[in-house]
């Protein structure tokens, strides 16, 4: 499957020389080609994996500008408006474009006790766009009020947006959505940098020097791999001092999901160094008297980053479902922290779920970026090694 | 093939060392040791622990020696049978754990079966309608099996029981048989509640074996001795299940060793959501009260059981696949 194929046309004699010229040319450009390309063309075929890359690229975009996105304060909370379901979007006012919501009236239920919302169609909330909110420091470091969307005059407790309702709190989903994203993606990446760097070591020094050095580290692998995780994850996170703040709370989650995550990368690793060791150019590198650090460093590790990319982005899945597992469990990060499994621990109850349906919208994001992960990570593996098949 | 099972024997003894000593760690690493949570519990229903009961206790434990005297000790405890007790029930944590540690099993083992009574003929469905509608059902409804955490999974079919069917799906029984004794009616009725958490846990499994079967079964196709076969006048689906398939079936056996640990993970999880029986909501509850022996003893035997399942298909798969066996003697 690499690159143009060379064309088969049985009939007519000038079609066929211009056809094999044609070949010729693709062929030069395949010759040609920096093996970076090579991977490239071959990567680009993938359209699901393409697809994907760019839901991947969309939800770091929410990572960096999560206020930006998100209207209200996550962590306002407002009993009056508990458990609000989400506003139904009128996006024309009349015959123009001008996207509106009905003002929210809330009242108990004198039967149930339960709060129930009712949209008063003589009062419209118009949507603006670029509207002021909240302070924030948009990338951390400029100072703003402004947010993609929000009302006039700011938000108080009778002109409001939920696009997607409220938690029990009162606390607005979509904006703590926008913020939960941030903290599950980043730490997925920070464990899986973690577990790189781990997996690289123990792989490399696994398939480099072979013997008994190989022996312990596969057998230390294999041990890791038949132990099952979850119990041995919610017995170290909760050991977690409960004083710890969420800082320290989130580092400490990380390390001990990468902790038993690097097992995979390890193994690719090593893969790559066995096939690679006794490669021409690794030999002839050896022979020209590189030190052992240069041949690894400049001359095997280049020639299967793409591998170590691919794996990595294979393990980037599990990152994002062990800490919403832990979180949901209530055992991961803590209130007032946001994440995705900390917003799903409110969806635990059947009950609630069944009353208020939204609480489980988090688990969407969840389930997305676990496949677009998953279809980018395949991609990436089959255009690792263009020279292939 | 008596050196393969051994080796594979030695290294199941030094997982389960592995495991034992991760499982004391976790017993460990909560601020304070046995005895002072001991008495700080008592102290909180009213009891006071005399200062000659805590000093038995503390030598009980090796407590004040180093750590891997109180390791040994705690070692020699356990091997014995004694787990210590649980200080959130006040019972002997053996008893705390009891028939839920079966259901464990119960639960596990019925996924493990689930997962291959459909990954098989699914499989070979696939493989040998290749590019069919089947085949692309299949291939989508596995993405959706590997890309949904388990536990989603179960609240999502909770939820979707108790809006469209008014009805409970979670547990392992009726309520009217939660504590009654064993009988018929109550075997029944666990098998009748097992499918729901077993396709659960077992779905993601399920969707990898799809992928291997499928991808074995078409190698195995292509080759010359299915030709031959299908020259000689076998039937099609004669020439399928007797050798291609055969061969094609080691990865069901050889993936246990990695799919049990991920079931039985997935089973705590899962039970918390589904309100199932087994040691999953006593592991959390334990850990939460900083109940640690009996946390940590759930930890030493659910790693325990995997590695014996796993042990079991390493032999299974010696039995199945005579390239094992010649190649180790």
């Amino acid at each position: 499957m690499a690159g143009p194929d060379v064309a088969l046309e049985p009939a007519g004699r000038p079609l066929r020389e211009t056809a094999v010229a044609a070949a010729d040319a693709r062929e030069q450009r395949i010759f040609v080609a920096s093996q970076w390309q090579l991977m490239w063309w071959r990567f680009r075929k993938h359209r699901l994996a393409v697809l994907s890359g760019f839901v991947v690229a969309g939800f770091y975009m929410v990572v960096l500008g999560a206020d930006f996105l998100a209207y209200a304060d996550p962590d306002v909370s407002e009993a009056q408006r508990s458990l609000m379901p989400p506003q139904r979007v009128y996006w024309f006012d009349g015959r123009s474009f001008g996207p509106y919501v009905y003002a929210v009236t809330g009242a108990r239920d004198p039967q149930t006790f339960k709060r129930v919302y009712r949209p008063d169609p003589t009062q419209k909330i118009p949507i603006r766009f670029f509207a002021e909110g909240f302070e924030y420091h948009l990338f951390g470091f400029i100072p703003t009020t402004r947010h993609l969307i929000g009302v006039d005059g700011g938000l108080d407790a009778s002109r409001t947006i939920f696009l997607l309702g409220t938690d029990v709190q009162g606390r607005d989903l979509w904006s703590r959505l926008m913020y939960g994203t941030r903290i599950s993606l980043t730490i997925g990446l920070f464990g899986v940098t973690v577990s790189l760097v781990l997996g690289v070591v123990l792989g490399g020094l696994s398939g480099f020097y072979g013997g008994v050095t190989d022996t312990v580290i596969q057998r230390m692998i294999e041990i890791l791999r038949s132990i099952p995780t979850i119990p041995l994850w919610m017995g170290l996170a909760a050991a977690l001092p409960r004083e710890w703040t969420v800082l320290q709370v989130y580092f400490a989650i990380t390390i001990i999901i990468s902790l038993l995550g690097w097992t995979e990368l390890a193994r690719v690793v090593r893969g790559r160094f066995l096939a690679m060791r006794e490669e021409d150019f690794v030999v002839s590198a050896r022979l020209v008297g590189c030190s052992r650090t240069r041949t690894i460093f400049v001359h095997m590790v280049p020639s299967f980053m793409s591998h170590i990319i691919a794996a990595t982005t294979l393990a980037l899945p599990a990152m994002i479902i062990s800490e919403t597992a832990l979180s949901f469990l209530g055992l991961g990060l803590r209130p007032p922290a946001i994440s995705w499994g900390v917003l799903l621990q409110q969806a635990q109850n059947v009950q609630t779920v069944a009353i208020s349906p939204w609480l489980m919208i988090p688990a969407v994001p969840v389930i997305v970026a676990v496949m677009a992960f998953n279809f980018l990570g395949d991609g990436l593996r089959d255009a690792a090694d263009p020279y292939g098949r | 093939m008596l050196a393969y099972i051994g080796r594979r024997a030695l290294l199941a003894v030094f997982t389960v060392w592995a495991i034992s000593v991760l499982s004391f760690v976790i017993i460990q690493l909560p601020p304070g040791d046995y005895v002072t949570s001991y008495i700080a519990q008592m102290a909180s229903t009213g009891s006071v622990v005399s200062e000659e009961e805590a000093q038995a206790l503390r030598i009980q434990y090796g407590l004040g020696q180093p750590i891997y005297v109180q390791y040994a000790k705690w070692m020699r405890q356990v091997m014995a049978g004694n787990f210590g007790m649980s200080m959130e029930w006040r019972r002997p944590v053996t008893e705390v754990i009891g028939e839920r540690l079966w259901m464990t099993v119960i639960v596990s083992v019925a996924a493990l079966l689930l997962t291959w009574a459909l990954a098989l003929p699914i499989g070979i469905y696939s493989a040998v309608r290749q590019y069919s509608a089947g085949d692309y059902a299949a291939t989508f409804v596995g993405f959706i099996g590997l890309a949904v955490p388990n536990f989603l999974l179960a609240l999502v079919i909770l939820y979707l029981g108790f809006v469209l069917f008014n009805a409970h799906v979670g547990g392992l029984f009726s309520p009217e048989l939660q504590d009654a004794p064993w009988s018929v009616a109550r075997v029944w009725d666990l098998l009748a509640h097992l499918p729901i958490p077993a396709l659960i846990l077992g779905l993601a499994g399920t969707a990898q074996q799809i992928r291997i079967m499928r991808a074995n079964l078409l190698d195995e196709l292509r080759k010359p001795y299915v030709v031959t076969a299908r020259s000689k006048g076998l039937s099609e689906w004669r020439v399928i299940l007797k050798y291609p398939v055969r061969v094609a079936l080691n990865p069901f056996a050889s993936t246990i060793g990695y799919t049990l640990p991920y079931i039985v993970s997935g089973s705590i999880i899962v039970s918390l959501v589904l309100g199932l029986p087994t040691v999953g909501p006593l592991l959390l509850k334990a850990l939460i009260a900083q109940d640690m022996f009996l946390a940590g003893t759930i930890v030493l035997l659910l790693g325990v059981m995997t590695v014996v399942g796993t042990l079991i298909s390493d032999i299974l798969l010696v039995w199945i696949d005579p390239r094992i066996r010649i190649e180790e003697t």
